[in-house]
């Protein structure tokens, strides 16, 4: 798996899972972020950076912004016709929302997995084909079958459908979906993964595994993922951001975060004493 | 603190922190009356503190047991998980506090019967007096959750050390003075060491209530005064 090759140049000794990079530099910049849909005020001068190569979560009771902030990191607000955003987001110092920007080239390096697994109700190698052949990724079918066993083999999925390639995605288990919905979303190379509330339809062991893989593949990626497990969020993370009533209350390392946080919200939240 | 959304964790946590005012506050009357067994000679009392550290080891055993159910049951986190940590930690001090209050009893009953001047108790009956003052305030301070009274603690356990210091040489020229009292002096210096322990574990206790409250820990050196271990080379 090419998932070594980030930390060969690291010291033998591994650092602590939840330390790495946390001050990495920031792969994704906002800056006094609003959304509305229609008359209402969603997000309110949300102002975060995003650090690369690592895991952030986004926690918060629902409908305190959180989905609808991840969603502007690939403008999928744009297919909501009420939806206005304004501010600045940044992926590598590039405005997203700059007019002259490909939408389609933009969701080519921001993936997303949803809540509910996607598959397209096609066979397992072409869910994970489709992205790499629209996008031109293979020139010929020997390097599209390369692409297909490396994702699936990144997703962990490898070993449990070689040899059913041609059956259909939909036919898979529940956390066997998520993972190739997250083989597809790796099949385009993207830099950004973005995943909302990717395991709260998975039982705990197909959940274990997602985390497991979220685990091995942020070495190459940086992930945003929405959950509303805090056990979940305390799990995979570096960084923590804390959502309520549309407001970014509190973002930190995850353990300041699930040890002291310094805001009476987000300590009410994640223990359990909101009203 | 608002309460949980789901009370039984608050019913939890309560009982947890009932379970240990229980303890601290059977702690206090140990060390208390193993010194004053050992000042009066009364040994049916000394007696009755031995027996008595078996109820401080049960509730030790009954909050480590309630502590590690509601970290499973539970998965406390931030201001929770100092919670049942800090009931963890302070039960564990006090249960040392326990064993060396019973083994101040337990010398009281070994020296019954041998020379006992009594004008040589006074010493380790000061420091007593600090150190349950000591206690006292640290218990009080966890109740509270009032870190101010808490470091307050912390700051005068040099007052114990130093005050031992001066027992630990007061003792050793009766001893010189009088080859008989060697025994005694011998009993009653250990009874001293382990008041001054008892002071160490409010100390701890001091930095547990500390740490409740801010989430770090006390991170300065202790003060210390207890120079004669270096000296002595214990």
């Amino acid at each position: 798996m090419d998932t070594t090759t980030a930390v060969a140049s690291k010291p033998a000794v591994a650092p602590p899972p939840a330390a790495t990079q946390p001050d990495a530099a920031p792969k994704i910049i906002a800056r006094d972020v609003n959304v509305h849909y229609g008359d209402k005020h969603a997000l309110k001068n949300v102002t975060l950076d995003i650090p690369e190569k690592a895991v952030m979560a986004f926690i918060g009771p629902s409908g305190c912004g959180k989905s609808t902030f991840l969603r502007c990191i690939n403008r999928m607000n744009d297919t909501v016709a009420s939806a206005k955003v304004s501010g600045l987001i940044q992926i590598d110092d590039q405005d997203i929302y700059d007019p002259s920007l490909d939408v389609v080239q933009l969701r080519a390096r921001v993936g997303m997995v949803f809540q509910k697994p996607n598959p397209f109700p096609k066979s397992i190698y072409e869910n994970v084909a489709y992205g790499p052949r629209i996008h031109g990724l293979a020139r010929n079918k020997a390097e599209l079958d390369q692409i297909v066993e490396d994702s699936l083999k990144k997703a962990s999925l490898w070993n449990e459908v070689k040899d059913r390639l041609a059956d259909t995605g939909t036919g898979l288990s529940g956390g066997q979906q998520q993972r190739l919905c997250i083989a597809r979303a790796i099949a385009v190379s993207p830099e950004i993964i973005l995943m909302d509330e990717p395991c709260s339809a998975l039982d705990p062991i197909a959940t274990a595994r997602v985390e497991e893989l979220i685990e091995e593949i942020r070495r190459n990626y940086t992930i945003v993922i929405v959950t509303h497990s805090m056990q979940q969020a305390a799990r995979v993370s570096q960084r923590v951001a804390f959502f309520h009533l549309g407001v970014l209350v509190e973002t930190g390392r995850t353990e300041k975060i699930f040890q002291s946080p310094n805001d009476k919200r987000t300590q009410d939240y994640i223990t359990g004493r909101f009203g | 603190m608002t309460e949980h959304i789901v009370s039984s964790f608050d019913d939890d946590l309560n009982a947890l922190s009932d379970k240990l005012a229980e303890m601290g506050g059977l702690c206090e009357k140990l060390v208390g009356e193993s010194v004053e067994a050992l000042i009066k000679r009364d040994i049916p009392l000394a007696r009755r503190v031995i027996d008595w550290d078996r109820s401080i080891d049960r509730l030790q055993h009954e909050i480590e047991e309630s502590s590690i159910r509601t970290i499973a049951k539970r998965a406390p986190v931030a201001i929770d998980l100092r919670e049942v940590i800090a009931a963890l930690r302070i039960a564990n001090d006090l249960e040392r506090i326990g064993d060396l209050a019973k083994n101040i009893a337990k010398r009281v009953v070994a020296l019954d019967g041998q020379f006992q001047p009594p004008k040589l108790a006074g010493g380790v009956a000061h420091i007593a007096d600090l150190t349950l003052g000591q206690l006292k305030q640290v218990l009080d301070a966890y109740t509270r959750r009032d870190e101010t009274r808490a470091v307050e603690v912390w700051n005068k356990d040099g007052e114990i050390d130093a005050l031992y210091n001066s027992l630990f040489r007061e003792l050793l020229t009766y001893m010189m003075e009088d080859p008989r009292n060697i025994g005694f002096c011998a009993h009653l210096l250990f009874c001293a060491k382990n008041i001054e322990r008892i002071g160490d574990h409010a100390t701890n206790i001091a930095e547990t209530v500390y740490y409740v409250a801010n989430g770090t820990a006390l991170t300065d050196d202790r003060p210390k005064a207890d120079l004669m271990s270096a000296e002595l080379g214990e």
